[in-house]
């Protein structure tokens, strides 16, 4: 075995957490999906040949927003309570997260049942009908797969498999919740203030 | 210098290996559920060459058809799949798979690290993408469901709407194109996260961003640029699978739809994944030409700088491949000026290789033969790209075999010829034997000859009017000849891969012994056995510098007095 040269200068080591990392770029790449699909959607405002059109069937949904929101509140004090090896709070936080998520997707499915029913707008009806069901379907679809991850944590929680050691995995998850939210703005303002 | 050892301290077990007593069915389930990054890394390759093959013999099928005016070798509709499966096939399942291959065995060794981030997700991401790939494949025998005859995708590559809507693609064929590629897309995406994360959060002690070899700087960037380039295409994917199925108006024109639109998301896709091809293919000329020059890479920072650059203005570039379609000239303008851009960070490459050769000591081979190559092709598809960036001169070669020219010089004189170079210096590392020389010479020269005898004769016949993508020509139109000589320059080739085919397994049994580091290289991967330990480093590596085995081998003169 030959010496390893000493290199002169000795560096302390530190390298990013790669959950974060990996979050991150999931992130990245999810909003390159998203943006394509904001895209199209603005592109298409106002191009459909026949209606029913925005102005006429869609109502803004504010209480369903405000809860989607405000879950990006308790899930940063879930958050805040595991990191500081408070379990119960961290699981009464997190258990509020959720209820806020599934008020947000029941408000959903009723405003999408009044859509379909009341309005006769499904997907094939026309353009705005196509962009819109795919744009908040599609976030939709993020929001479900957030509270399944949401619940099985909850479940794990509840069960003593989640602990404070687990703070770091937790804040990672959050990440993609927080994305999420943050999507739901962007929709939000796409959907319902500019194309309406 | 084959023989010579020079481990990192503890790096190198001695604890001679267990005697495999594995039945086959015990040594294909280990194959199956492995997530080592090493034997997915050869996964990767070998599915990666395997459909290099089935490409390939496309591709010979296209060129048999085009040999002759009025040729019937392939029905018309036959043609068409074979085109598009050819493209398709190229990009999704061999193109991406070969450099995902690459990266998964040589990042975690080249940054010192016992695997890559995410073991299962690489494992997953494998299968995805293999699925895809049979998925894509099974459309032969099902692509008109159990009732009609098998079809494949027949709408190109592109697959440009309104061509995709149901009422002029019947049956199921483009469906699997969509839904393949959406499944195989995901796999993508899993591995870039994967090496992102890798590369950020797994470097051994030393390692510093400004230390990694180049070849995993380029899978970085790479991989970056993979996340907002693939999934892109994802989403069109899907916005077409809603018209498909559901009835959906994306790219329905007369609900109000655009099929322009379909193009600006395909290339907002498909330009980067250009760069996404070729940069790995960078990043394995900046490992090689070094070590068979005897001198550290010319400038580092500007490589890495010229990498980033390069990604970041590949973003900006797409609509070059729609001058045809009509824009405003504000809108051509920008794109002619960006696309010119390109050659900037382009060209810094080029002359860091050329200047990491100069005054070097060359060793001229196999590997360092094709990167020369590549060097050389390299150059001529960037003039030939900086020519169609310019607007007029595109209106007029637009859809010609100018540019199927000018791209298969981009995909293959320089990402196949650099694919090439990787297989025959990495080859003794992952198999523990050296490739034959002498056959890997005839594989270069015959498909250097091939490859100009085809590619170069292609400009000219582009020059001459012939569109891509045609059935067959009229015999007075004066291509016959030159098509006649693409065709041969084709067969040239696919001779050479046989070649080269028969060596990799040739060589697999009857190779001579590699050693540890036949090539007197200067990475991490070099210090440990062939092939490498299912651990890859019995103790964490330390290094200090860019060329850690060189430091190794000159105490008295280590690099890290050098680098800033």
């Amino acid at each position: 075995m030959s010496a390893i040269p000493v290199s002169p200068i000795a560096v302390p080591w530190h390298l990013p957490s790669r959950g974060r990392v990996a979050m991150l770029s999931l992130i990245t790449g999810e909003s390159a999906i998203f943006t394509i699909f904001v895209v199209a959607y603005i592109y298409y405002i106002g191009k459909s040949l026949w209606g029913p059109t925005p102005q006429q069937v869609l109502d803004i949904p504010i209480f369903n927003t405000i809860c989607l929101l405000s879950s990006s509140v308790t899930i940063w004090l879930a958050e805040r309570e595991i990191d500081r090896g408070k379990m119960r709070g961290f699981a009464a936080w997190w258990a509020l997260t959720i209820a806020l998520g599934a008020i947000f997707i029941v408000g959903t499915g009723i405003e999408w049942h009044k859509l379909i029913y009341a309005d006769g707008l499904t997907i094939r009806t026309n353009l705005f009908g196509t962009t819109f069901y795919s744009l908040v379907g599609l976030h939709a679809t993020h929001v479900v797969v957030g509270l399944i991850g949401l619940s099985l944590i909850l479940l794990f929680t509840l069960t003593g498999h989640v602990r404070e050691e687990h703070s770091e995995r937790i804040q990672v998850f959050a990440l993609y919740w927080h994305f999420v939210d943050a999507v739901w703005v962007v929709v939000f303002t796409v959907v319902y203030i500019v194309g309406r | 210098m084959a023989d010579q050892t020079l481990p990192i301290a503890g790096t190198v077990d001695v604890t001679p290996p267990r005697r495999s007593t594995a039945m086959l069915l015990e040594w294909l389930h280990g194959w199956v559920v492995t997530v080592d990054h090493k034997r997915l890394g050869i996964l990767y390759l070998v599915y990666g060459i395997f459909f290099l093959l089935v490409a390939g013999a496309e591709a010979i099928a296209i060129r048999i058809q085009l040999a002759w005016p009025g040729m019937h070798f392939l029905s018309p509709e036959l043609y068409n799949e074979m085109f598009t499966m050819h493209g398709t096939t190229m990009v999704f399942l061999v193109g991406m798979t070969i450099i995902f291959g690459f990266a998964n065995y040589l990042v975690p060794l080249m940054i010192g690290a016992r695997d890559m981030a995410f073991p299962r997700l690489n494992a997953f991401s494998f299968w995805m993408t293999a699925f895809g790939g049979l998925l894509i494949y099974y459309s032969f025998i099902g692509g008109f469901g159990l009732y009609g005859m098998g079809a494949a995708p027949d709408v190109g590559w592109w697959a440009y709407a309104p061509l995709t809507a149901k009422a002029f693609s019947p049956g199921h064929a483009t469906d699997y194109w969509a839904l393949a590629l959406i499944v195989a897309g995901f796999g993508t995406l899993g591995t870039a996260i994967n090496v992102i994360a890798t590369t950020l959060s797994m470097r051994c002690r030393g390692m510093t961003l400004l230390r990694m070899p180049l070849f995993v700087w380029l899978m970085l960037v790479t991989s970056g640029l993979t996340l907002i380039t693939i999934t892109p295409l994802t989403a069109a994917q899907i916005m077409l699978v809603i018209d498909r199925y559901l009835g959906g108006h994306f790219f329905d024109t007369q609900a109000g739809g655009s099929a322009v639109v379909w193009m600006h998301f395909f290339w907002i896709f498909g330009h980067p994944e250009v760069y996404v091809l070729v940069m790995p293919a960078f990043g394995i000329a900046s490992e090689i030409i070094p070590v068979f020059s005897r001198k550290a890479i010319f400038g580092y920072p500007a490589m890495v700088a010229a990498s980033v650059g390069i990604a970041f203005v590949s973003l900006g570039v797409w609509a070059h491949h729609m001058f045809t379609v009509g824009m405003t000239s504000v809108g051509n303008a920008f794109f002619v000026l960006s696309t010119m851009l390109v050659g900037i960070p382009t060209g810094i490459k080029i002359f860091n290789w050329v200047a990491t050769i100069w005054g070097g000591k060359i060793r001229f081979a196999t590997p360092m033969l094709f990167c020369l190559g590549f060097l050389f092709q390299f150059l001529i598809a960037g003039l030939t790209g900086i020519m169609l960036s310019v607007a007029p001169w595109n209106w007029q070669l637009h859809n010609s075999y100018f540019v199927i020219a000018h791209f298969h010089y981009v995909l293959v004189g320089a990402i196949v010829f650099n694919v090439f170079a990787g297989i025959y210096y990495w080859y003794p590392k992952v198999t523990g034997r050296m490739l034959s020389e002498t056959l890997g010479k005839w594989h270069f020269w015959l498909f250097f000859i091939g490859f100009h005898v085809t590619f170069d004769t292609m400009h000219f016949v582009g020059f001459l009017g012939m569109p891509r993508s045609i059935y067959t020509y009229e015999p007075d139109r004066g291509w016959n000849h030159l098509n006649f000589i693409i065709s041969m320059g084709g067969m040239i080739q696919a001779i050479a891969v046989l070649i080269f085919a028969w060596n990799l397994v040739h060589s697999y049994l009857k190779g001579k012994k590699a050693g540890n580091d036949p090539w007197d290289a200067w990475t991490l991967e070099w210090a440990v056995p062939s092939p490498p330990p299912v651990y890859n480093f019995a103790a964490d590596p330390v290094v200090h510098s860019r060329r850690p085995l060189w430091d190794l081998k000159h105490p008295e003169d280590p690099d890290w007095k050098y680098e800033a």
